[in-house]
C-alpha cells in the first residue's frame, strides 16, 4: 500500500476526533476524542517513519503514547474530582473559567 | 493481500472512531475506542513496526481502557442534555470536520514529498522490532526517555492529588 493511503486515513481519523470534540459535551467522551486525535497523529508518525525507512518516527510515536497516558490519568482524575464535588459532568455547565 | 488487510483495518479504525462520537452511553464509546485501537495496531503491523503495535495493544487497549472503564463505572454514564449553547452546533461541527479533513488531505497530497506515492524503501527484517526500538531509545533518545519517565511520575502524583478525598480548606 502507498504511504499516501495511511496519511489520508490519519487525516480522516484526526478530523473525526475534532468533530467529536465539537459535538459531544461529556468530558469523558471529549477525552476519548482527544485519544482519537493523538492516535491519528501516531499513525502519521509511523507511516512517515516507514516512508523514510528510519525507526526514529516510531520513537516519536512511543513518546506520544506516554504523553497520552499522562493526559488520560490527569483528565480522569479531574473528572473524578468534579464528580465528587457534585458538579455537573457537562462542559457547557462548567464555565466558571470562561473569560 | 496487503490491500485487503489495509482496508479491513481502515474500516475498523474509522468505524470505531465514528462509534466513539455517535454512542450515547460513554461505556459503548469506550468499547468502540477499543475496536479502533486494535485496528490501528493492525495498521502499525502493516507498516512493519511491531513494537509500536504491541505497545498500542498492551498500553492502550489494556491499561488505559481499563482505567476508562473503571471511571465510567464509577461516575455512571448519564445522557447528555439536548440544549445547545450555539444554535446548529450539531450540524456546523461535521461541516468543520469535513473542512479540516479536506484541508489536511490537500496539504499532504500536494506536498513535494516524492516518497509519498511509494511503499517506502525496502527495510531489513529487524526494522521496528523491540531490539531496534530499544537501541534507539537508550542510545540516541536517552534524554526524552528519561524526561518521559519524570512526566509519568508527575502525572501519577497529580492524579492522586486531584482525586484524593481530602476536605477543602477554605
Amino acid at each position: 500500500m502507498n504511504i499516501e493511503w495511511y496519511i489520508v486515513l490519519s487525516a480522516l481519523l484526526f478530523a473525526t476526533g475534532a468533530m467529536g470534540i465539537l459535538i459531544r459535551r461529556s468530558p469523558m467522551v471529549i477525552l476519548l476524542c482527544l485519544e482519537l486525535m493523538l492516535n491519528a497523529g501516531n499513525l502519521a508518525l509511523v507511516a512517515f517513519s516507514r516512508m523514510v525507512g528510519n525507526g526514529q518516527g516510531q520513537i516519536f510515536a512511543v513518546i506520544v503514547m506516554v504523553v497520552a497516558a499522562c493526559e488520560v490519568v490527569v483528565g480522569l482524575g479531574l473528572i473524578v474530582a468534579i464528580f465528587r464535588r457534585r458538579l455537573p459532568l457537562n462542559v457547557d455547565d462548567l464555565r466558571e473559567l470562561r473569560g | 493481500m496487503e490491500a485487503v488487510l489495509f482496508f479491513l483495518a481502515a474500516i475498523g479504525a474509522l468505524g470505531g472512531a465514528l462509534g466513539v462520537i455517535a454512542m450515547r452511553n460513554p461505556f459503548y464509546s469506550v468499547l468502540a475506542l477499543i475496536v479502533h485501537l486494535f485496528s490501528l495496531a493492525a495498521l502499525f503491523l502493516l507498516l512493519t513496526s511491531a513494537f509500536v503495535a504491541a505497545a498500542q495493544v498492551v498500553v492502550y487497549a489494556g491499561a488505559v481502557m481499563v482505567l476508562y472503564v473503571f471511571v465510567v463505572a464509577y461516575v455512571g454514564g448519564g445522557g447528555e442534555s439536548a440544549w445547545e449553547p450555539i444554535p446548529g452546533q450539531r450540524f456546523l461541527a461535521p461541516l468543520l470536520g469535513i473542512a479540516l479533513f479536506v484541508e489536511l488531505a490537500v496539504a499532504v497530497l500536494s506536498s513535494s514529498l516524492l516518497a509519498l506515492g511509494t511503499d517506502g524503501p525496502d527495510v531489513n527484517a529487524g526494522f521496528g522490532n523491540p531490539a531496534a526500538i530499544g537501541r534507539l531509545l537508550l542510545e540516541k533518545f536517552l534524554l526524552p526517555f528519561e524526561a518521559s519517565s519524570i512526566l509519568l511520575l508527575l502525572a501519577a502524583v497529580g492524579a492522586i492529588v486531584l482525586a484524593s478525598n481530602r476536605r477543602q480548606t477554605s
